[in-house]
């Protein structure tokens, strides 16, 4: 137990925990997105795998990393608005349209990895991303090293938490967003178009997700393989219920998770003897006592799940 | 553009529907096939030879389509009452480790058919002991159940993993994670001499037939039926609506867990981590191509072990990645989501 407590009060382990929630904070805040305008995005597995394929390969075949984030965000884009055309304006079934969408995001993204790369008995690597001190700050002990000493898109995602906060809850964008997720026949009634808010809000979370994704291949891993993404979009929707759709709780959500995940992964080295199945599953049962512990409180949009059809209630 | 919903749905439409949704599939994914510089006509031409072109390619797709057809019952009954079950994948886990576990012990010393009997039970139970966590945890907490049943899907793989590597361990594997081979008296006898495909296949079709009766026979098929397309109202009608889900619950994770069964009790005799080539996924897509209707859950799942059995044999013989019979059956599902949006609404202007 001792020893448990000295890998808390080592900066490495919160560097560690603050590169493992990045992925996990763009993916939430995708699913918080989606989910806040009423659309429930299960594609969003699929989706960071297909971010997480399309930031390698452009940067494998030369492209630059921004340059890779911003393709994954595209591709996210692209299968974000096949789902809300889907659900949207057809108003088909979230769920099934959700998980189609992962089974056809994942697979196609296996499909072209197999057709564009060649793979000997390693897969190819990139060049990721570098961590970058922050200059002055870096400096501070302890929290220089843990927090200031990150890849820049683990500063990115801090950043876009701040900035998806104050479009939710500063800007008529976002009141329009999250009225749309509670009553869109008000938003009609203010002439404004809810199935319009709706399309931008699934393909503007799905951008974040596929960000996620692609955090994976460029920084936290240099390849890409099959099932990399090991569930952490199902752990996303599983935390945007435990942040009871708030962004700030979102982050909150995040890091704790990763705090959790980085401590079973020290914890599997300084104790031999336990089998690594029951670590490695410790972080999905966790993820399902959390969803226990809050459903009953959660303040779900009135309106996720439910179609919107002009003049029917 | 605005939808008008349809008085009656007709048969022929519906009956379409799943025809259209599987050419729009193959005319997609062609353009794929196209890009790994195959011609596409070569390329199905290739998939059918794969899958039918010799009595040993039939015999295979039968062997794959068997556990398809209960997976696909597991989600079809579950979607019916609107229990998201996305879990078949650790259900049929479930099933298949309870079998290895037992199918070496006390119980393969009981005379034949109870020996199976019991397997068969202990298979389905552990299945659907599976999914009634998470739909108590819905019916008690409020906790979704695709979240809940997609999560347990990871942790019943490592649970797996566990349990091959650690005391249902093979010693005779040369280290290989695979657990103690069943008693071979309790393999399943072949339908097929010389062949993989055993009589799990009946046992799939009955099971097939018999959901088909409860669903359309029964107070119990009524009752999901009415649970799904209206809970409040059902519940004004007086059906129970936990004591409903909570059958049904156990129903699809039997299902699931009955694959898991015939699977080791079939082809394979033992359990590894990668036994299953995503049977409980599959199982989502098949009983959406089958509009959840337990009959056409048996012509979706030959349709779609063809797809995975023939794109195995001409991505060995074309180049062609055989991920693309994923893609295949993933366009298939929102190809048929669409097709089933209009045989039950009409578009106006």
């Amino acid at each position: 137990m001792i020893g448990s407590l000295d890998i808390l009060a080592n900066a490495s382990l919160w560097a560690a925990v603050l590169r493992i929630a990045t992925p996990l904070i763009f993916g939430v805040l995708g699913a918080l997105v989606c989910e806040r305008a009423g659309v429930l995005n299960l594609g969003i597995e699929g989706i960071m795998t297909l971010g997480a394929m399309v930031g390698w390969l452009t940067v494998y075949w030369g492209g630059d990393l921004w340059t890779g984030l911003a393709m994954a965000v595209a591709a996210g884009m692209a299968m974000g608005f096949l789902h809300a055309l889907l659900t949207v304006p057809l108003g088909l079934s979230q769920h099934v349209s959700g998980l189609g969408i992962t089974l056809f995001a994942s697979s196609l993204s296996y499909f072209l990895y197999r057709l564009w790369v060649q793979v000997g008995d390693l897969p190819p690597t990139i060049e990721p991303f570098k961590p970058l001190p922050v200059p002055y700050l870096s400096a501070i002990p302890f929290l220089g090293e843990a927090v200031f000493t990150q890849m820049p898109p683990t500063y990115l995602a801090f950043a876009m938490v701040l900035f998806v906060a104050w479009v939710l809850g500063r800007t008529p964008l976002g009141l329009a967003l999250r009225m749309t997720g509670e009553n869109p026949h008000a938003v009609e009634a203010q002439g404004l178009n809810p199935i319009r808010i709706r399309i931008g809000a699934v393909m503007a979370g799905s951008g974040l997700m596929a960000l996620g994704g692609a955090f994976l291949t460029t920084g936290a891993f240099n390849s890409f393989f099959p099932t990399m993404v090991q569930g952490r979009g199902w752990i996303c929707i599983a935390l945007v219920v435990f942040a009871s759709w708030r962004p700030g709780k979102a982050l909150l959500g995040a890091i704790l998770f990763a705090l959790f995940d980085a401590f079973q992964l020290r914890l599997q080295t300084t104790t031999p003897g336990v089998p690594y199945q029951l670590f490695l599953m410790a972080p999905y049962l966790l993820s399902i006592v959390a969803l226990i512990l809050v459903a009953r409180r959660a303040r779900v949009p009135e309106a996720l799940m439910t179609p919107y059809r002009r003049g029917e209630r | 553009m605005r939808f008008e919903r349809r008085e009656d749905i007709s048969l022929p439409a519906l009956l379409l529907a799943p025809f259209a949704a599987i050419a729009v599939a193959l005319v997609l994914c062609a353009g794929l096939i196209a890009m790994a510089g195959v011609s596409p006509l070569t390329a199905y031409a290739e998939m059918l030879r794969g899958a039918y072109g010799s009595r040993l390619a039939v015999t295979e797709t039968l062997t794959r389509a068997s556990p398809l057809i209960l997976t696909g019952l597991a989600a079809a009954v579950a979607f019916r009452a609107r229990l998201w079950n996305i879990g078949g994948e650790g259900q049929f886990y479930m099933g298949a480790l309870m079998t290895a576990a037992l199918g070496h012990s006390a119980v393969a010393a009981l005379p034949l058919p109870l020996a199976w009997a019991v397997l068969v039970v202990a298979g389905m139970a552990a299945g659907a002991v599976l999914l009634l966590v998470p739909a108590i945890l819905r019916l008690r907490f409020g906790v979704d159940e695709v979240v809940t049943t997609l999560l347990l899907n990871f942790v019943v793989l490592l649970f797996v993993g566990l349990m091959v590597e650690g005391v249902l361990k093979d010693p005779m594997a040369f280290g290989w994670p695979q657990s103690v081979p069943v008693a071979s008296a309790l393999r399943l006898p072949d339908l097929v001499p010389r062949s993989r495909l055993h009589i799990g296949l009946v046992l799939a079709i009955v099971m097939a037939l018999v959901v088909w009766i409860v669903q359309s026979r029964s107070v119990f098929g009524a009752q999901t039926r009415a649970a799904g397309l209206n809970p409040s109202a059902a519940a004004f009608a007086g059906v129970p609506l936990t004591a409903t889900l909570v059958k049904v619950a156990a129903l699809s994770g039997g299902l699931a867990g009955l694959a898991g069964v015939i699977e080791v009790l079939g082809p394979l005799g033992y359990v590894t981590t990668t036994m299953s080539p995503g049977f409980g996924y599959a199982g989502i897509v098949v009983a959406m191509l089958a509009a959840l209707h337990p009959v056409g859950v048996v012509a979706a799942s030959v349709f779609v072990a063809t797809v995975f059995v023939g794109a195995d044999a001409m991505s060995r013989a074309t180049g062609v990645p055989s991920f693309i019979a994923d893609v295949i059956m993933s366009v298939a599902l929102l190809a048929m989501l669409t097709a089933l949006l209009f045989t039950t609404y009409r578009v106006r202007r």
